[in-house]
């Protein structure tokens, strides 16, 4: 028997259909898409939140980039930035960008690994569903690949000042802005509540 | 019966918006409904609360928040006893005329149009919605996915603010300070972002079921 489905855009109901390998169900009425066959999604996602983490950590324990010029050197790491906003007195913005380029991105993993680890052993952690919950209203607001964005533009607008040169945990950032796209991509919502809500 | 009507709402179902369960809607108790999601914990609604209302009025703040955003300036270097303030378009047509195309073009598009465009978008849905319009259902929830998508691409000139605060600081030859726009900018893309969630699409299909 297939699952009974309401398209959260239109509010149609729909039976969903048994997906094939990779398939995907779309909203017959809207077109928004309903759900996506992801094979395996707990086990990618994991695999995809460690590797995050390692790079998030390397992201801020390493030089960020570096300029020079006129015998000057500046160094800067990822949070330079929002320090150098906060003694501006511009105490808003730099929580903006602490929160939506480090705290909301690393909240997001950190309370991926706290559900699905336990899950992938068949357990499940106290609130596990707040956790969750939270971790799905964050996504929109981590905005690591417009911060990466910023910096490119950033890059062309010093080049003709100085010489800027890139560290490693520009790097890392670069790789880590990929890895949470993947992650995005892979996680599998319904299956994560579907395997919660057997768990009780 | 039609396809047109066999919605959630007319099953006396409600979908979680969280987690997307199919629940029993919610007796109402007094003028409130008081439920949660058996599942994940979320305040069922069948539609969200007020959302014309609260979308009106976060695109309203938005609106307000977009002229100062582009008028004052948004840096403010200092080089060699020289002050120079920028706004958004003064950068726009400074990398135009230094032959940067793409940098001016990404400036322009994330930070002017954008949020200008989503902005329209909102507004024509809400009136559409509050007109009972019957035309272009797909081509409108269409639109709201994109209005969902693109907004926080405009956070990018706040980021390259705080780099370019971050690394111009070369001693006293050069300073880039974060100009008044900056924070009204950061406010355009949160309230805009807020507005967009604030809205309901399925509002836009509600017109199908009274129609029967
Ligand atoms: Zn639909």
């Amino acid at each position: 028997m297939s699952e009974l489905m309401a398209c959260h855009e239109c509010d149609l109901l729909t039976r969903l259909p048994e997906l094939p390998p990779g398939g995907r169900a779309h909203c017959p009425r809207c077109g928004c898409l309903l759900q996506r066959d992801r094979p395996n999604s707990i086990e990618k996602t994991l695999a995809l939140s460690f590797a995050g983490l390692v790079l998030f950590i390397v992201a801020v324990s390493f030089p960020f980039l570096a300029m020079k010029a006129g015998g000057f050197e500046q160094h800067s790491n990822l949070l330079t930035g929002v320090w150098l906003l906060l003694e501006q007195k511009m105490v808003l913005l730099a929580m903006v960008v602490l929160l939506t380029c480090v705290l909301f991105p690393l909240a997001g993993i950190l309370g991926l690994l706290y559900v699905l680890l336990p899950l992938h052993f068949g357990r499940r952690l106290p609130r596990a569903e707040v956790v969750f919950r939270l971790v799905s209203h964050l996504q929109p607001w981590s905005m690591m690949e417009v911060f990466m964005l910023g910096i490119l533009v950033s890059l062309v607008k010093l080049g003709h000042l100085a010489e800027v040169i890139p560290g490693i945990s520009l790097w890392a950032f670069a790789v880590l802005i990929f890895v949470l796209a993947a992650q995005t991509a892979v996680l599998d919502h319904h299956q994560v509540w579907e395997r919660l809500e057997a768990l009780r | 019966m039609k396809a047109a009507s066999m919605t959630a709402r007319r099953q006396n179902l409600v979908s979680c918006h969280n987690c997307h369960l199919l629940c029993d809607a919610p007796v109402p108790v007094g003028k409130q409904q008081v439920a949660c999601c058996p599942r994940c914990g979320t305040t069922l609604h069948s539609r969200k609360p007020n959302s014309l209302m609260r979308t009106w009025a976060l695109v309203f703040a938005a609106v307000i928040l977009y002229l100062p955003a582009n008028l004052l300036p948004i840096t403010i270097t200092r080089a060699i006893g020289i002050t120079q303030s920028d706004t958004i378009i003064s950068g726009v047509i400074y990398f135009l005329h230094s032959g940067m195309v793409p940098i001016a073009l990404v400036i322009f598009i994330a930070s002017v149009f954008v949020p200008l465009m989503k902005l329209l978008i909102l507004i024509y849905l809400l009136i559409s919605v509050q007109r009972r319009s019957r035309r272009r259902l797909v081509d409108r929830t269409r639109l709201y996915r994109l209005t969902e998508l693109v907004g926080r691409w405009s956070m990018v000139d706040v980021y390259v603010v705080t780099i370019l605060v971050a690394l111009v600081k070369l001693g006293a030859v050069a300073r880039v300070d974060a100009g008044p726009a900056t924070p009204y900018f950061a406010g355009v893309v949160i309230i805009t972002m807020f507005a967009a969630e604030s809205f309901d699409p399925r509002l836009i299909w509600d017109v199908m079921e009274d129609d029967e």
